[in-house]
């Protein structure tokens, strides 16, 4: 049995020694590659009004310059049909208006150099703050309601109200986008990306070429990281690619540097929030009234999906009885933003964990307590109406840590380093995670898959899903060896393309093991029932070996390979009412974090962190701590470290992205290892109906780094006097937890409005359009719609 | 130029037909030799570290470096290792072994860097076991900083850091360890010419300073940090480039009556040859972006490219130190505090180069180098203060305080200075001071921090000199 064994990675070897194949590494293997380099607008917004690429022509090696004229089929890259891929209006800094070829990337960079192009500027919004003045938005504005929130508000014995900013995150897989495009025999063409999504990379494909997707072909051999960062973006790129094959009938690369991946693709959403809410004498939520404003950038992507998410987890894990959340997308003069591990949720939560953290001083009561009792108990339901199943769950979890975090103790150790010293104070926070699994949208929650076993008992499988570092692949082997039965070994997965399993949908929404998994199964249930037929009283490596059962099948004419199918049951959503059952089930963990702050410059470090999360029955330990690590500590870094900056100012960099290289955007690197990490997976967590009752483990882990903000926040309160109530800005750079100690200081610590009616949220036009039920489908289908 | 050529494990690459603004990671790959990636293009991932062997005393020393920076030119006659030829899939390098099977690759794309950091220090020759485990050693002597300059955005770090704990030592056979007892290849009197401009390794000072005559355009690289990022992030393509690292008169160290340090010492090898003499340098060191940069940056090449953010210039203004500059004309020694006289602008003439830096001795007696940043390490400052202080008999007798990142060159806080020089070493004096310190300079708001938080990390940086001081 395969499934649950902590197995490495499968690509573990070819990691390490540098043999295993992206991208961009096929290029050199490739001939008469031609190189593409983009001619990108200098303009936050402006209108071209003229483009010559003909002193590009000038350049040696040059070879063509893709334009607006050139796109035999349909000039967009986006989902929505508002993203040209040539426009004729650029919409933010770093907008590529045409592409070079050149027999180099030299003589690319050289000859996009050379293009001409005029511009006629035009007014430009930047900053969320911006937009929101300016009524700049874009899309539906959904609303989450349960019942009567001014009537809860009345009746709370505490109202406090206040607004909560979040900064966006630049994805920064350490692979930036690429893709390799070639003509085959008979006019097909084959795409080799960086994609979470290969079938609407095909699609996107297909309408710029005005193909059929029977015509182009999409292969993703693994990304260097995803993140979501490559579910919506690679297609445009890839389209690029592709044109320039067609044209020129020689393979096309096209691989972003670090500065324009930064420059020219979308990141997560950063968030703007005004909210009221209000508690009972025991600080048990009533009321929460909320409007979450997203940062979406110049065109919509996945805004809207992203938002719905959010909406979907202003909650995380606590019982709200009176709920009003509105939710409307900002039209910026930035990149399109898009998916990022967790998709909206990480937003929202943060939103409810600011308000508890902020609001815990004011009620006297500790964060860890007021935390405690609003969780979710057995009967309650979401905002959205869905009934949250086994959230006994959460708070063993929640008491696991308590336990083996030694949390009383190490609460009492605190204490007493902080009145020993003025200069460095400590602070330790505990946060929850619930986090929706499926996809919102329904449709997308299927997948397919191909299991192949030759006549020498080999096993050969292939799935829809994409391996970007997420442990997928090594989880399907698994799944098949045991489903079938053999050795791991004896399994060997194929890379994705869309000519294997078509119509798949994005790896993305952390489901992908769920859905492929199942496919997979499906598929070798099929062949192990026809196997089991034959054998008949025969049992499997007593009486008869693998090997000799199925070359006796092959002789027999029995089918030794099937398509598999999935589709997971058991859910509605009306994305019009923002209610129903829109998630299979949901993932849980709880984190505890402690911090150290250094009062002279708020510079910090994290010293334990402990962390009991819910992965089902694991598919694969090993792959699932890491994630959970992973996870963790990137979103550590989306609240602590990485700070988007973009040029806000009227002078002539107005909308450039300042921080659009490494040596500005700052990663976690090793020095931001929490000293003491201890990872636990929830025991006794069988999840019924999900593959061998694992559960989903890419996306919640991000959130448990919750934790660390509120760590930083109760550090930095520990400046002031007792009960203070600190306002921390996020990202938590060490500037920031040194203001928020600063203001701890001298006593005027935070911007919450006490009583009603408070500083009331905005309620957005209660007649702007719902969301588009299929706000998450691809453009082609809306153009058929 | 034809027979230039690298020594790629093990396999001798030839040079010629290479573009010298080719960069040693595109050089690599172009020989299908793919681990090695292209993260940044700027030295701040490590995905494309490789390890080459550098003279280490008697023998020599694998050492890692960022590949994207450096010119493959630079590499002639050299031998590198990258991941390919630690191991292969079948047959794990003992580093490589730990990494796969503890989980310590995901993605898997900055792996290949990852472990050539790893085998590096596997590799180091001074790297003993030892009881002792922190956040920053393990048990088996393993440096974890000797990553910091690799980044892993899945964030696998910590099975990365129980990978390196685990390690042990090289087998007796080990070939690599093998060649580690041997010298390294000498640098190559190389010279190579192309439409797209040439490149020159002089094998002494006087050939260099004829070179610059003959070649007024040259760009000057020692461990050509900066030329990789105008190379690769700003597209420059310098005519002419003249590698003076290895040139035997920009590398003594001494300190013997005055502290003198080679310019083209990279800062790595720098930090070994003082072995804490002077304690300020100890201090700056493991703040200086990463030891995959330290493994390239020069002495000299921080001072030559001049930056108001640069990490040594503070300390080094704090320390007195001067410059010895030679040229055609011969020498001359100017002190830091006159060297620096606008953005990135300098007294060094044209057809000059940076000898090596001096420090007077005696040093003072207390010192401190405060470094503000997002990221606690490889991150460019805020605003970094040096402090060197005299005190005698409770009573400062000499300040010297060196800032960066507060002006368009670093400078010395001067009033700072004077409020501390003469007065008693008591926190009355101390705050006074920091409020002098708080308005030093012309801090800006930029995207690393605001204007008034620059201030405050000024003064501060005083009051947290005392408090470390009388703790």
């Amino acid at each position: 049995m395969s499934v649950g064994l902590p197995v490495a990675h499968e690509s573990a070897a070819l990691h390490v020694t540098g043999h295993a194949l992206y991208t961009d590494d096929l290029v050199h293997r490739t001939h008469d590659v031609l190189h593409a380099h983009p001619v990108c607008s200098p303009h936050a917004h402006a209108r071209m009004t003229r483009l010559d690429p003909a002193p590009a022509h000038e350049v040696e090696g040059v070879v063509r310059v893709l334009t607006a004229a050139d796109v035999p089929g349909v000039n967009d890259g986006g989902v929505k049909h508002d993203e040209p891929l040539f426009p004729d209006e650029v919409m933010f800094v770093g907008h590529a208006v045409c592409w070079v070829l050149g027999e180099t990337l030299e003589a690319a960079r050289l000859g996009a150099a050379a293009v001409e192009v005029d511009y006629e500027p035009l007014p430009a919004v930047v900053s969320l703050t911006e937009a929101i003045a300016a009524e700049s938005f874009q899309g539906g504005q959904p609303v989450v309601s349960r019942g009567d929130v001014e009537h809860g508000l009345a009746g709370a014995a505490h109202v406090f109200s206040g607004v909560t900013e979040m900064a966006g995150q630049e994805h920064f897989y350490l692979e930036t986008h690429a893709a390799l495009a070639l003509v085959d025999e008979g006019g097909q063409v084959f795409v080799q990306s960086s994609t979470q999504h290969p079938t609407e990379t095909q699609e996107i494909v297909a309408h710029v070429l005005g193909l059929a997707s029977h015509h182009v072909t999409v292969q993703c051999l693994r990304m260097g990281g995803g993140f979501g960062g490559k579910e919506m973006q690679p297609h445009g790129f890839a389209a690029i690619a592709a044109l320039g094959a067609t044209l020129t009938g020689r393979p096309v690369r096209l691989r972003l540097s670090r500065t324009h991946d930064m420059t020219l693709t979308g990141k997560r959403h950063g968030f703007h929030a005004q909210w009221r809410v209000g508690f009972d004498d025991e600080g048990r939520l009533m009321a929460l009234e909320a409007t979450l404003t997203s940062d979406g950038g110049w065109s919509l992507d996945l805004s809207e999906p992203v938002l719905a998410r959010a909406l979907c987890h202003v909650d995380n894990a606590y019982w709200i009885p009176h709920v009003l959340l509105h939710g409307r997308v900002a039209k910026t003069h930035k990149t399109s933003q898009t998916a990022f591990r967790g998709f909206g949720g990480p937003q929202g939560m943060l939103v409810v964990e600011d308000v508890l953290g902020r609001c815990a001083p004011l009620l006297g009561i500790d964060p860890l307590d007021l935390r405690r009792r609003n969780v979710y108990v057995d009967g309650q339901a979401t905002p959205y109406g869905q009934v949250v199943r086994h959230p006994e769950r959460i708070l063993a979890a929640w008491d696991q840590v308590v336990s083996t975090g030694q949390i009383a103790s190490r609460s009492a150790e605190i204490a007493e380093f902080n009145a020993a010293h003025p200069h460095t104070k400590r602070g330790l926070a505990m946060t929850p995670v619930k986090f929706g699994i499926s996809f919102n949208f329904t449709a997308f929650n299927q997948a397919g898959a191909l299991v192949h076993v030759y006549k020498d008992g080999s096993v050969l499988i292939n799935h829809g899903g994409t391996e970007m570092g997420q442990g997928l692949h090594t989880k399907m082997l698994q799944v098949a060896a045991t489903t079938l039965g053999v050795p791991l070994a004896r399994v060997r997965l194929a890379p994705t393309r869309t000519d294997k399993v078509p119509n798949t949908s994005a790896t993305a929404a952390s489901s992908s093991a769920d859905l492929n998994g199942g496919a997979i199964k499906h598929a070798c249930e099929q062949i192990l029932v026809r196997l089991t037929g034959l054998a008949g009283d025969r049992e499997v490596g007593r009486d008869i070996t693998w090997d000799e059962l199925v070359r006796e099948a092959y002789f027999s004419r029995v089918q030794l390979w099937a398509a598999g199918f999935y589709r997971t049951e058991g859910l509605h959503w009306d994305s019009t009412a923002m209610e129903g059952h829109p998630f299979k089930y949901f993932a849980y963990g709880v984190a505890a974090t402690e911090v150290e702050v250094d009062g002279f410059t708020g510079s910090y470090r994290v010293r334990r962190v402990d962390i009991v999360h819910d992965a089902g029955e694991s598919l694969s330990p090993l792959i699932d701590i890491g994630q959970i690590e992973g996870g963790y500590v990137q979103g550590q870094g989306w609240l602590t470290l990485e700070d988007l900056r973009w040029d806000e100012s009227d002078g002539p960099g107005r909308g450039r992205l300042t921080t659009q290289s490494a040596s500005t955007y700052k990663l976690p690197s090793f020095s931001e290892l929490p000293e003491v990490f201890n990872v636990a997976l929830l025991e006794h967590a069988h999840e019924d109906g999900v593959v061998y009752g694992s559960k989903a483990v890419g996306e919640p882990p991000l959130m448990l780094a919750l934790s660390v903000r509120e760590a930083l926040r109760q550090a930095a309160a520990a400046f002031g006097t007792p009960g203070t109530s600190v306002d921390l800005a996020s990202p938590a750079t060490p500037e920031a937890v040194f203001w928020a100690a600063d203001r701890a200081r001298s006593g005027g610590a935070d911007h919450v409005v006490v009583g009603l009616p408070g500083a009331a949220p905005d309620r957005p036009d209660p007649a702007a359009p719902a969301l588009h039920p299929r706000s998450e489908q691809a453009a082609h289908e809306s153009v058929e719609a | 130029m034809s027979d230039s050529q690298v020594f790629v494990n093990g396999t001798p690459r030839p040079l010629a037909g290479v573009p010298t603004h080719t960069n040693a990671l595109d050089f690599v790959r172009g020989l299908g030799l793919t681990g090695a990636k292209e993260g940044c293009a700027e030295g701040e991932c490590g995905a494309c570290a490789l390890m080459v062997l550098r003279p280490d005393g008697a023998g020599s020393r694998w050492t890692p470096i960022n590949a994207c920076l450096v010119p493959a030119a630079a590499l002639d006659g050299q031998e590198v290792v990258t991941a390919e030829g630690l191991g292969r899939p079948d047959d794990l390098h003992p580093v490589q072994s730990e990494m796969a099977l503890r989980g310590g690759s995901q993605c898997g794309y900055c792996t290949p860097g990852f472990v050539c950091s790893m085998a590096a220090e596997y590799y180091r020759p001074d790297r003993v076991d030892t009881d002792h485990a922190d956040p920053e050693h393990g048990p088996n002597g393993f440096d974890l900083h000797a990553m910091g300059g690799n980044l892993c955005r899945c964030t696998v770090y910590r099975p990365i850091r129980d990978s390196a704990r685990a390690i042990g030592t090289p087998h007796e056979d080990d070939a690599l360890a093998e060649r580690q007892r041997q010298p390294a290849p000498g640098p190559a009197a190389t010279r190579l010419d192309g439409s797209a401009g040439g490149f020159a390794r002089p094998s002494d000072l006087a050939e260099a300073l004829d070179l610059l005559l003959e070649h007024p355009d040259a760009m000057v690289v020692a461990g050509a940090t900066d030329w990789g990022v105008e190379a690769n992030l700003r597209g420059r393509r310098a005519p002419y480039v003249v590698a003076i690292d290895r040139l035997p008169e920009l590398r003594q160290v001494s300190t013997d009556g005055v502290v003198e340090i080679g310019a083209a010492l990279t800062l790595s090898e720098a930090e070994t040859a003082l072995g804490g003499a002077v304690p300020l340098l100890d201090t700056l060191w493991p703040l200086f972006a990463s030891r995959l940069i330290r493994n390239g940056a020069t002495i000299g090449g921080n001072l030559g490219t001049a930056s108001p953010i640069g990490d040594l210039p503070p300390a080094l203004l704090a320390l007195d130190a001067s410059v010895v500059l030679s040229s055609l004309e011969g020498e001359r020694e100017v002190a830091l505090a006159d060297y620096f006289t606008g953005y990135r602008e300098t007294v060094l003439r044209p057809g000059e180069l940076i000898r090596s830096v001096r420090i007077p001795l005696p040093l003072a007696g207390l010192t401190g180098f405060h470094k503000i940043s997002k990221r606690r390490y490889d991150d460019i400052s805020s605003v970094a203060v040096g402090f060197a202080l005299d005190v005698v008999d409770e009573t400062v007798v000499r300040a010297r305080i060196g800032l960066g990142g507060v002006a368009a060159t670093p400078i010395r806080a001067l009033a700072t200075e004077a409020a501390l020089e003469g007065r008693p070493w008591t926190a009355e004096t101390v705050e006074v001071a920091a409020q002098v310190l708080y308005g030093e300079g012309t801090p800006i708001d930029d995207q690393r921090a605001s204007a008034d938080y620059r201030s405050a990390m000024l003064g501060n940086s005083l009051r947290k000199l005392w408090t470390e001081a009388v703790r």
